[in-house]
């Protein structure tokens, strides 16, 4: 990374571990990545892959216990996060670095009206007048295309629908302008045409105001649509980092290649009536008594005794595209 | 197409809503509202839609789950939509249903093996060690393997319950079995292994899918035939190839643009329709989707279009161009 002036968020080596009864388990293990002004970084992966995990790391919202951070970095805009006493971390969470969530229901306080709620998070942050709030709650409201704002903004969270809770919600996370969004699985609840409406205004008002975006979620079709870059993370673990279009180009880890297989697509045409799905063979593993090789081995076509026995380091196969896998060369080859 | 295994028409389903201390009737919920619609031998048919369009209350009127306000279900060419439970009791055994969430639908204090073995019990076909041999059986065919009848749901994965809901669909050899959402709560690489066994399965009895799933991906990869609804009516069913090759009603095609699409150089996203569906207890008067429908004339605010025939069995109910829909 020649220039680094414009990063705003960079994590190095951030390991999140849980101690349960069952044991031990690396929620997040060794995972570094940045995310750029106006840039928007997705990170994939199947449920138990970490990558809610690494949201709330980065929050530092990680339920302690059973959850620590036990080591690595996050620097927002220069600071050390996890450094910070958990006063100084209130003055920089909700105000330079904010999180949507899937559920919005559950994420709004139920009996407070919408433009309370976003007047509460601004004053929290910045010195000015109930009045002064009032009209920044109503001007998010409207930047975020929710009709008739100042009527919502007395409104219930119950009394809108899904979709218009998820833009009271981004209303709310934007309102301090922070320089980094974490979105998690923000459209997942939603309707495919009210998911498009979302996804397309988060993508507008990161453009407006050079937010920098992380864009958590399961699904190859949004990743393809609003990312700039992609994380694949397996079993707590990055397997794989490219640009979108290196990645849907010419994925590099078996793992990816196998989730792109599996995912069927709306026909162009000609698609045979029920043609077969290439399907990854077994489960998602447990975290609790990982192997100690590549956690993807058992599942993986390609895995020879290397993959069991050793963990396959990222390494650069040119352009920043980063796999870990021991057989990435011939990925390609075999389909 | 083939002979008709269920032919469902005219189906209506409304809820009153009570309010008050009177519980007074203020309103009704037009949950389904005039659905007609045929299935044939060994054909899966798709229906989509988005959350309250009435998908789930359809899947449940045609196995008597819910009982249906008025129109006929026909199974095999008989009437069941007014027959009594032990009327209905043989029926049951020809049609079957599996849910979304494997988490819910399977009783946690029962062994796997008693839950796939349960419905054969029930019907008296097979006791003792030939019940066993069948569930072993049914176990090996939805690729458990048998040795995983003793064990509990909860010691089972997603996908893994998923299996065991369809080997108990299978026990009474069903000529239709409903799929309410059956991947939509299970990992990407796990939905592909379910829904290859689903078409293994029908490959190899030949049975029937109605087939629902807000997915129009997984719909189109599953289905012979498909059919959108919008706000508790079918507004468009064809061949699935016809179907997403020339969608001709306005919500289809919004629906369609609205699916990102796995491949970074392809068309951005383009929102095509804005605001939410109404609420189906006051549903807009004439066509259902004029509120926001982008290219709504006077007329569709009064006069509700008919599913009517575009040619080829592509049926729309849309008053554009002489009720054909909209070209592209």
């Amino acid at each position: 990374m020649a220039d680094t002036s414009d990063l705003v968020l960079d994590v190095r080596n951030l390991k999140t571990v849980f101690f349960t009864n069952s044991g031990l388990f690396k929620a997040v293990d060794d995972l570094s990545f940045n995310v750029r002004r106006g840039e928007t970084l997705a990170i994939v992966g199947e449920s138990g892959c970490g990558k809610s995990v690494t949201a709330l790391s980065l929050m530092r919202l990680v339920p302690d216990p059973p959850g620590r951070i036990v080591g690595g970095s996050v620097t927002l805009e220069g600071t050390e996060l996890l450094s910070l006493d958990e006063a100084q971390m209130r003055a920089v969470r909700g105000n330079r670095i904010s999180m949507i969530f899937q559920e919005p229901m559950t994420s709004l306080n139920p009996v407070m009206r919408i433009g309370d709620q976003i007047v509460e998070a601004v004053r929290l942050h910045r010195s000015i007048t109930a009045k002064e709030a009032h009209d920044i709650a109503i001007e998010m409201l409207r930047l975020v295309r929710i009709p008739e704002p100042a009527r919502r903004a007395r409104e219930y969270p119950h009394q809108l629908s899904g979709g218009m809770r998820q833009r009271a919600m981004i209303a709310m996370a934007l309102a301090c302008r922070p320089a980094l969004l974490i979105a998690d699985e923000p459209t997942t609840a939603l309707d495919v045409t009210i998911q498009a409406q979302i996804l397309a205004l988060i993508l507008d008002l990161q453009k407006e105001l050079g937010t920098g975006l992380v864009l958590i979620t399961h699904d190859l079709g949004v990743v393809a649509q609003t990312a700039q870059r992609v994380i694949v993370m397996y079993a707590g673990r990055k397997v794989e980092e490219a640009s979108v279009e290196a990645l849907f180009a010419s994925p590099m880890h078996p793992y990816t290649r196998g989730l792109m297989a599996s995912i069927p697509a709306v026909p162009a045409s000609g698609v045979p009536a029920q043609a077969r799905l290439n399907e990854i063979p077994g489960t998602v593993p447990s975290l609790v008594g990982l192997p100690r090789g590549c956690a993807f081995a058992p599942r993986c076509k390609l895995a020879i005794k290397r993959c069991e026995a050793e963990y396959p380091p990222l390494a650069d196969w040119g352009g920043g595209h980063l796999a870990a896998c021991w057989r990435a060369e011939d990925v390609a080859e075999v389909a | 197409m083939t002979e008709a295994l269920l032919e469902v028409t005219d189906l209506k389903k409304h809820y009153p809503v009570r309010a008050g201390v009177l519980r007074r009737q203020v309103g009704t919920v037009h949950a389904v509202d005039g659905v007609s619609f045929a299935l044939g031998t060994g054909e899966t048919l798709g229906l989509v839609g988005e959350s309250g369009c009435g998908k789930s209350t359809v899947a449940r009127s045609v196995l008597r789950l819910v009982e249906p306000t008025s129109g006929q279900i026909r199974l095999d060419g008989e009437d069941i939509t007014h027959l009594s439970k032990t009327a209905l009791r043989p029926h049951r055994r020809s049609m079957q249903i599996v849910f979304q969430d494997p988490f819910a639908s399977l009783n946690p204090r029962m062994t796997a093996g008693d839950i796939v073995g349960e419905p054969i019990a029930v019907h008296g076909l097979a006791s003792g060690k030939a019940l066993e041999a069948r569930v072993a059986q049914l176990f090996e065919q939805v690729g458990l393997r048998p040795d995983q009848m003793r064990n509990f749901p909860h010691q089972f994965s997603g996908g893994q319950r998923q299996r065991i809901c369809i080997a108990r669909a299978l026990a009474l050899g069903p000529r239709l079995i409903v799929c309410d959402e059956p991947v939509s709560a299970l990992d990407v690489s796990i939905q592909a292994q379910v829904i290859n066994l689903l078409i293994d399965l029908q490959r190899q009895h030949g049975f029937s899918y109605l087939f629902i799933a807000h997915d129009l991906a997984v719909v189109a990869h599953i289905s012979h035939r498909v059919a959108v609804m919008y706000l508790g009516r079918i507004v468009e069913i064809a061949d699935k190839d016809e179907l997403f090759r020339n969608p001709r009603h306005p919500y289809t095609q919004a629906l369609l643009a609205s699916v990102p699409v796995a491949n970074p150089l392809a068309k951005k996203l383009a929102p095509l329709i804005d605001g939410d569906v109404p609420s189906p207890v006051n549903p807009p008067s004439g066509c259902a989707f004029h509120t926001r429908c982008r290219f709504a004339m006077e007329r569709c605010k009064t006069e509700r279009p008919a599913l009517l025939d575009a040619g080829d069995g592509h049926q729309v109910a849309c008053l554009l161009n002489e009720g054909t829909g909209r070209g592209r």
